[in-house]
C-alpha cells in the first residue's frame, strides 16, 4: 500500500519535472518580456510592456512578421490542396509504388532543415543564373521554399483522417443514386474536412515558425520573423526579443489549440 | 418493387473462389436471407447485388433486368449497412433526404416523404439531430428510413443487426420484418445468426465456402438437410459417421448399431446419421443393463442437456427439465440411461 502510493508520487514528480524542464524556457521568455531593466537580472525592477511597444517600432520585426505571415499563408494554400490530391491518391487508388510516392512526399520532414535550405540556396543561385532573375529574397522564392514544408505535413495530416475515414458512406451515397463525383463532394470531402483544417493551421505554423530552412534564402528587405529575430540577437540582447518570441509563442500556441480540436495531434506527430 | 434474380452468379479473385454459381430468386416481397459462417461469400454476393463487386461470371437480374455490369448508382437498390453509414455531417433529415435527392425529386415532395419515413421508423421527432447524437438503434432506424424513402426496386441488408446490443437486435429485428411485410418488399438480409435468419426470412439460403448449400424454408431446413453442413448450422444436431446396415439400423464408427428407417442405401457405403437433440428419449436405467452411460448434465433452465456415451457413440440429449421430484431430476454423471428414438426421426445424408 505504502509502496504503491510511493511509486505514483514518484511518476507524477517525474512527469511534472519533465514538463518544467521543457516549460522553463518557454515561461522564462515570456516573464521577461516584462521586465523594465535592459539587462536581465533578478528580482526585476519594475515591470513593463515599452519592450513589445519597441519591438513593434522596429521595422524589422513588423515587416518580418508581414513576411512571414504572407509566405505561411501562400505556402498553405499551394501545399493544402496538393498535399490532400497526394493522400487521396495515397490511399485510394491503384498506381504502383505507393511506398516510395509516400517516402518521397514525407521526404523533406527528415531532411534537416539546414540541409535543405543550403541545397535549395545552391538550386535558386543556378536557377537565378539560367532564368536571370531574382529567386533568393523574393516573395516567391521563399514560398516555394515552404511548400516543401507544407506538402509532407499535408499528406501526413490528411492520410491520418482518411484511414480512419468510414468508407461504407460513401458506398450508401452511391447505392442512394449519386455518381462518383458527387459522392467526392458531398460525403468524402466534408468528411475529410477535419482532416484538411488541421492540415491547413499545422502547415500554417511549420512555415511561420521556420527558421532554418529559410535562413539562406532571405535578404536585405525580404525577412521573415524567425530570421529577423536571429539577426537582431547578434547585435543586442535586451528584452525586445522575448517580447517578440512572446507574440509567436502566442500565435503558434492558439493554432495548436485549434488543430488538436480537428485532429488529435498525438496521432500523428 | 420487383423481383431479383442470380444465375450463376460467380465470384473469383486470382485463384480463389469467393463465391460460386449461386442460383437465386427472390420473389416480389419476399424476405430471403444468406446464412453461413464467416467468409462463406454472402456478403460478397450481397454486394454483387449492390453494384459493389463486379462478378467473375453469372447474371444479376432486378425487375426483369439485367443490371450485372450497371454501376451501383444506377440499380435502385436500397442498403443498410452494418456500420450504418450515415453521413456524419448532414442532419437525419438530410440523410433521409439524400437519395431523393439525387433522383431530383422536387423539394416540397421531398420534404414530405421524408417526414412520411422518418414517422414510420418513428423518428420523426429528432429530424433535426446529427447523427452523432442518436443512439445505435436510432442511427440504424435512420438508416433504413434513407434506404425506404426511395422505393428501391430490391432491399439489402448487410448484418443490419450485429453492431446492435442484444435487447435492441430483438426490437429493430422486428420492425425491420414488420416493415418489409407491410411495404411488401423484395428483400435480401445478410446474416451470420441464425436466429435471426429463422425469425425474419421467409426463405433462407445456407452457404458454405462460396456454394450455396440449401434453399427452404425454416421448417424445410431444420426438419430435411441435405447435408451434414446444413443439418449442423441450422439448429443443433448429433451428426455421427458410419454407414448404413440394410434394415438393421446405421452403424457408427465408434461401433454402437443406431436404428433408422432412411437406411435404404446401399450397404457399405460411408454416411452421416443426423439426430436432433431433442428428439431422444432418455429413461433412467438399471445399472449395468444400458448401452448408454450418462457423461455429463448441465442444468439450462427450461431444458436440460445431457452427454451420453451411447456405445462408444456420444451423443447429446436435451430435455426438458424433469419437475422438482422425477427420478431423472437426480440423474448424475456415470449413470446408466436408456436411449430412444423414433427411427424416422433419424436421417441418413451422405457424408461430406
Amino acid at each position: 500500500m505504502g509502496s504503491l502510493l510511493l511509486r505514483r508520487a514518484f511518476y507524477r514528480g517525474s512527469i511534472a519535472f519533465a514538463f518544467l524542464l521543457m516549460l522553463a524556457p518557454v515561461l522564462t521568455v515570456i516573464t521577461i518580456s516584462f521586465f523594465r531593466q535592459e539587462i536581465v537580472t533578478f528580482p526585476p525592477e519594475a515591470l513593463t510592456l515599452r519592450w513589445y511597444v519597441n519591438a513593434w517600432s522596429q521595422q524589422e520585426f513588423a515587416r518580418g512578421f508581414v513576411t512571414s505571415l504572407q509566405v505561411a499563408a501562400l505556402a498553405t494554400l499551394i501545399g493544402v490542396p496538393l498535399g490532400t490530391a497526394a493522400a487521396l491518391a495515397l490511399q485510394r487508388s491503384r498506381i504502383r509504388g505507393k511506398g516510395a510516392l509516400n517516402a518521397l512526399l514525407l521526404g523533406p520532414l527528415a531532411v534537416p532543415g539546414v540541409v535543405g535550405g543550403t541545397a535549395l540556396f545552391m538550386f535558386y543561385l543556378r536557377a537565378e543564373f539560367w532564368l536571370d532573375r531574382d529567386i533568393t529574397a523574393t516573395l516567391e522564392g521563399l514560398v516555394a521554399a515552404h511548400v516543401l514544408l507544407t506538402i509532407p505535413w499535408s499528406v501526413r495530416l490528411v492520410s491520418a483522417s482518411l484511414t480512419g475515414l468510414d468508407r461504407s458512406a460513401e458506398e450508401a451515397a452511391a447505392n442512394l443514386g449519386a455518381r462518383p463525383l458527387t459522392v467526392f463532394w458531398r460525403v468524402t470531402l466534408p468528411m475529410m474536412r477535419p482532416g484538411i483544417v488541421a492540415a491547413a493551421l499545422f502547415s500554417f505554423i511549420q512555415s511561420f515558425e521556420n527558421l532554418e530552412l529559410t535562413l539562406l534564402l532571405v535578404g536585405p528587405g525580404r525577412t521573415t520573423l524567425p530570421v529577423a529575430m536571429l539577426s537582431y540577437l547578434e547585435f543586442r540582447m535586451d528584452p525586445t526579443l522575448s517580447a517578440v518570441a512572446t507574440v509567436q509563442i502566442v500565435l503558434v500556441a492558439a493554432l495548436m489549440l485549434l488543430t488538436d480540436r480537428f485532429v488529435k495531434l498525438s496521432r500523428v506527430v | 418493387m420487383g423481383d431479383l434474380v442470380l444465375e450463376a452468379l460467380t465470384k473469383r479473385y486470382g485463384g480463389t473462389v469467393a463465391v460460386e454459381d449461386v442460383d437465386l430468386e427472390v420473389r416480389q416481397g419476399e424476405m430471403v436471407a444468406l446464412l453461413g459462417p464467416s467468409g462463406c461469400g454472402k456478403t460478397t454476393t450481397l454486394r454483387m447485388v449492390a453494384g459493389f463487386i463486379t462478378p467473375s461470371a453469372g447474371h444479376v437480374r432486378i425487375a426483369g433486368q439485367d443490371v450485372t455490369r450497371r454501376p451501383p448508382y444506377a440499380r435502385d437498390t436500397g442498403m443498410v449497412f452494418q456500420s450504418y453509414a450515415l453521413f456524419p455531417h448532414m442532419s437525419v433529415a438530410q440523410n433521409v433526404a439524400f437519395g431523393l435527392e439525387m433522383r431530383r425529386v422536387g423539394r416540397t415532395e421531398r420534404e414530405t416523404r421524408v417526414m412520411e419515413a422518418l414517422r414510420l421508423v418513428r423518428l420523426d421527432h429528432l429530424a433535426d439531430r446529427l447523427p452523432g447524437q442518436l443512439s445505435g438503434g436510432q442511427q440504424q432506424r435512420v438508416a433504413l428510413a434513407r434506404a425506404l424513402v426511395v422505393n428501391p426496386a430490391v432491399f439489402l441488408l448487410d448484418e443490419p443487426l450485429s453492431n446492435l446490443d442484444a435487447k435492441l437486435r430483438g426490437e429493430v429485428r422486428m420492425e425491420i420484418r414488420s416493415l418489409q411485410q407491410r411495404l411488401g418488399l423484395t428483400t435480401l438480409i445478410v446474416t451470420h445468426d441464425q436466429e435471426e435468419a429463422l425469425t425474419m426470412a421467409d426463405r433462407l439460403v445456407v452457404m458454405e465456402r462460396g456454394r450455396v448449400r440449401q434453399v427452404g424454408t425454416a421448417e424445410e431446413l431444420y426438419e430435411s438437410p441435405r447435408d451434414p453442413f446444413v443439418a449442423g448450422f441450422v439448429g443443433r444436431c448429433n451428426l455421427i459417421e458410419g454407414q448404413p446396415e440394410g434394415t438393421a439400423g446405421f452403424r457408427a464408427r465408434g461401433g454402437a448399431l443406431l436404428p433408422c428407417t432412411t437406411a435404404a442405401a446401399p450397404v457399405g457405403t460411408g454416411g452421416v446419421l443426423a439426430l436432433r437433440p431433442e428428439r431422444i428419449a432418455l429413461a433412467a436405467a438399471a445399472p449395468g443393463e444400458g448401452a448408454a452411460r450418462l457423461e455429463a448434465v448441465t442444468y439450462l433452465g427450461a431444458q436440460t442437456e445431457y452427454v451420453v456415451d451411447y456405445a462408444g457413440t456420444s451423443l447429446v440429449v436435451i430435455r426438458a427439465t424433469p419437475p422438482e421430484g422425477d427420478p431423472l431430476r437426480r440423474l448424475a454423471p456415470g449413470d446408466a440411461v436408456a436411449l430412444t428414438w423414433d427411427p424416422a426421426a433419424a436421417r441418413l445424408l451422405p457424408a461430406q
